[in-house]
């Protein structure tokens, strides 16, 4: 098994014929993942490398069934995709934008409350079951299929741990970027509580960052709830307070904002720490093997 | 972005916001007739974007036109240390002159959003003039929050709820309540991240007036805020910050002198971790970012080489979207006509990394490779201390 994504995956997308759009499209259908619509205004009744387009999610969801979604429409427009694929009924939904206002984010995620659609991101490399199914913009070919869930709010560091992770021979049951923005549709707990329930996720490695205190919540749920491991890095020590590093979420304002205070949490919770972001697949190795031992002991 | 004091105060005046009468001025002579103008007694505040003015000696009151003067003149076109502008400080170049006011109560203020209920809080406090986190470390209970509920909006209730809340007298309620309103209404409007009123204060007059003011507007709703946009003040900037600006490439001048280029945020941020723990300082952050061309790249990397406090340069490229052969095509380009005097240590990995790395290595840059994240800190500052001996 997996988490949110898998072989059933009935994937659409939406700007599907932009220029990442389709570049991604392309990419995630090479591995294997099902593109059944696509949805660009405008360009209904075309077809992109065969894949039918439609003017409307509601269209595309009468004609071809998806159940998850990948957003690839300009931050100006995006909330407005997001609240489209929503109102159709989508359970899934991946916004990859980068950019979007606060207030559009405020009213997106008010509306999904309680209205049966999950949203991972926005800013976000999306989510890949290795093996399975891929929805993102992740380089496919260093991800190993396994048994260790990723859960991170960035990016290449995300690819960074996973070929980690892979160099080392372990694999990945579901590797997930819930994004650097400082409202996010799936958080830190929402992963963590999917790993927890997933049997073939034997242990998580959690990557956070500076600014919020989605880390320290996650320490929360670790310690009440997380049965399995968690191997917990947080990047940013370096990182000046006041200052946006890059993800409009990353910024250290107040001292639950910054890597050692949720460091800290998470090691109070339980949670392996890893000091340097070089020793990510290290740990993990560690970690799986105690596990391993305590098992056939 | 930031918006200064004075485009704060004026533009909560716009929404209803009570503010002392302020004159804003850039030559000591205008200081002086604003001065004279409201009537002598006033306060002089420096307009820079950096806390802690108050104590770093950037407010002052005065008595006489001339003693505004005398201030203007040993403020201005100087740079001003504060407890949060580094050593070098920040250039004074405007000062706003405000009416002196006679305070009774000193109150806090603020409208934010909430990351983890998502929607928009009220904060408010007896305890103004002081850091709100400070207020909230030391006496929580102080401390009054009201959330927005993002389909109904502020509403008048939740507004008598805080004026209340901060024991105002009853004559105060309803013209608190209003306050409050504004300052809602603002952050919609204008699509603020913080509204800070801080001293919000009440006056001997029985008045409530935002006698300082922080307004940040969502960078990622400045297409959409147009007129904002345009106040940016460009002054304010570190010049290199600026350039990469114009680039739409993320990079933050920092303390150290090991120069670092990365794709992505986080593998940015996690560089800056591995050179700190092996010792050294980072000199930048510096997120070239994912859809970056070989022209983009050059220009960043151009930041680089033109920072004199970078003795050696870092690149950390992991491949997705981004190819190696771009990078490296960037960085030869960069380096065409200017001669690069520090050494460079490259670690790429990913999309293109053979082509990447052959690009590189049949230059005549001085270039070593690196194999993965802890072998780049390594030979980066090994290759730094070399240099310095």
């Amino acid at each position: 098994m997996s988490i949110l994504v898998n072989k059933d995956t009935r994937l659409l997308v939406q700007g599907i014929t932009g220029n990442e759009g389709s570049f991604h499209t392309r990419r995630c259908r090479e591995y294997g993942t099902q593109v059944v619509a696509g949805v660009t205004p405008g360009k209904g009744g075309s077809d992109f490398d065969g894949i039918p387009v439609f003017n409307t999610v509601a269209e595309a969801v009468r004609a071809a069934k998806p159940n998850a979604s990948i957003i690839f429409v300009p931050a100006p427009f995006a909330a407005d995709a997001i609240l489209e694929a929503a109102d159709a009924g989508i359970p899934l939904i991946v916004c990859i934008t980068d950019g979007i206002p606060t207030r559009d984010m405020v009213i997106v995620l008010h509306f999904l409350k309680g209205s049966g659609t999950r949203l991972v991101g926005p800013n976000c490399p999306g989510l890949i079951s290795p093996g399975k199914c891929k929805v993102g913009i992740m380089p496919a070919d260093i991800h190993l299929s396994g048994s260790v869930g990723v859960i991170s709010r960035s990016g290449t560091l995300t690819y960074e741990a996973v070929s980690q992770l892979t160099t080392l021979g372990i694999g990945q049951s579901t590797c997930v970027g819930i994004g650097g923005d400082p409202l996010i549709g799936t958080s830190f707990v929402d992963g963590l509580r999917l790993f927890e329930a997933d049997p073939e996720t034997q242990a998580v490695v959690l990557i956070g960052e500076i600014g919020g205190t989605a880390e320290q919540e996650a320490a929360e749920f670790i310690q009440e709830s997380m049965s399995k491991p968690v191997i917990a890095f947080v990047v940013g020590k370096a990182a000046p307070p006041g200052r946006r590093m890059g993800h409009a979420g990353a910024i250290i304002s107040g001292s639950s904002g910054t890597a050692r205070s949720k460091m800290a949490a998470l090691a109070a919770a339980g949670a392996s720490i890893v000091e340097s972001p070089a020793d990510i697949g290290l740990v993990t190795q560690k970690v799986l093997q105690a596990l391993n031992n305590q098992r056939g002991g | 972005m930031r918006l200064h004091e004075y485009q704060a105060k004026e533009l909560l005046a716009a929404y209803g916001v009570a503010v002392p009468r302020g004159i804003v001025a850039a030559m000591s002579q205008e200081v002086a007739d604003a001065a004279d103008y409201l009537g002598g007694h006033v306060v002089v505040k420096a307009q820079v974007h950096a806390g802690g003015r108050g104590k770093g000696g950037g407010i002052k009151i005065v008595f006489s036109p001339q003693e505004a003067k005398e201030y203007a003149d040993h403020l201005l076109g100087r740079s001003l240390v504060t407890s949060q502008t580094g050593p070098e400080g920040v250039l004074v170049r405007r000062l706003l002159v405000e009416d002196a006011v006679a305070v009774v109560r000193e109150l806090y203020l603020s409208l934010l959003i909430d990351r983890s209920r998502q929607r928009p809080v009220m904060v408010a406090s007896e305890a103004g003039g002081m850091e709100i986190e400070e207020v909230a470390s030391r006496t929580p209970e102080k401390i009054l929050r009201v959330y927005i509920d993002p389909a109904v909006g502020f509403q008048s209730f939740q507004g008598r709820a805080i004026a209340y809340g901060l024991n105002l007298e009853a004559a105060q309620i309803r013209l608190a309540a209003e306050l409050i309103g504004g300052v809602y209404k603002l952050a919609q409007s204008h699509d603020c991240s913080l509204v800070e009123l801080n001293p919000l204060a009440v006056t001997a007059d029985g008045k409530l007036l935002a006698l300082d003011a922080k307004v940040e507007i969502d960078d990622n709703a400045l297409y959409r805020q147009r007129e904002l946009a345009a106040l940016k003040d460009h002054g304010d900037e570190d010049p290199l910050e600026a350039e990469a600006g114009q680039l739409g490439v993320s990079y933050i001048k920092l303390d150290g002198s090991i120069g670092c280029m990365v794709n992505g945020a986080g593998l940015a941020m996690a560089t800056m971790d591995m050179i700190q723990a092996m010792g050294a300082q980072p000199a930048n952050f510096l997120d070239v970012g994912g859809v970056a061309s070989p022209e983009r790249v050059a220009k960043a990397f151009r930041i680089l080489i033109s920072d004199p406090a970078v003795e050696a340069i870092l690149v950390n490229v992991f491949g997705g979207i981004l190819r190696c052969d771009i990078v490296a095509t960037g960085i030869l380009e960069a380096t065409k006509d200017a001669e690069i005097k520090v050494p460079l240590v490259v670690r790429m990995q990913g999309t293109n990394v053979e082509e990447g790395r052959r690009l590189l290595a049949e230059s005549s840059l001085p270039v070593t490779f690196a194999n993965d994240l802890g072998d780049a800190a390594i030979k980066v500052v090994a290759a730094q201390r070399e240099m310095r001996h």
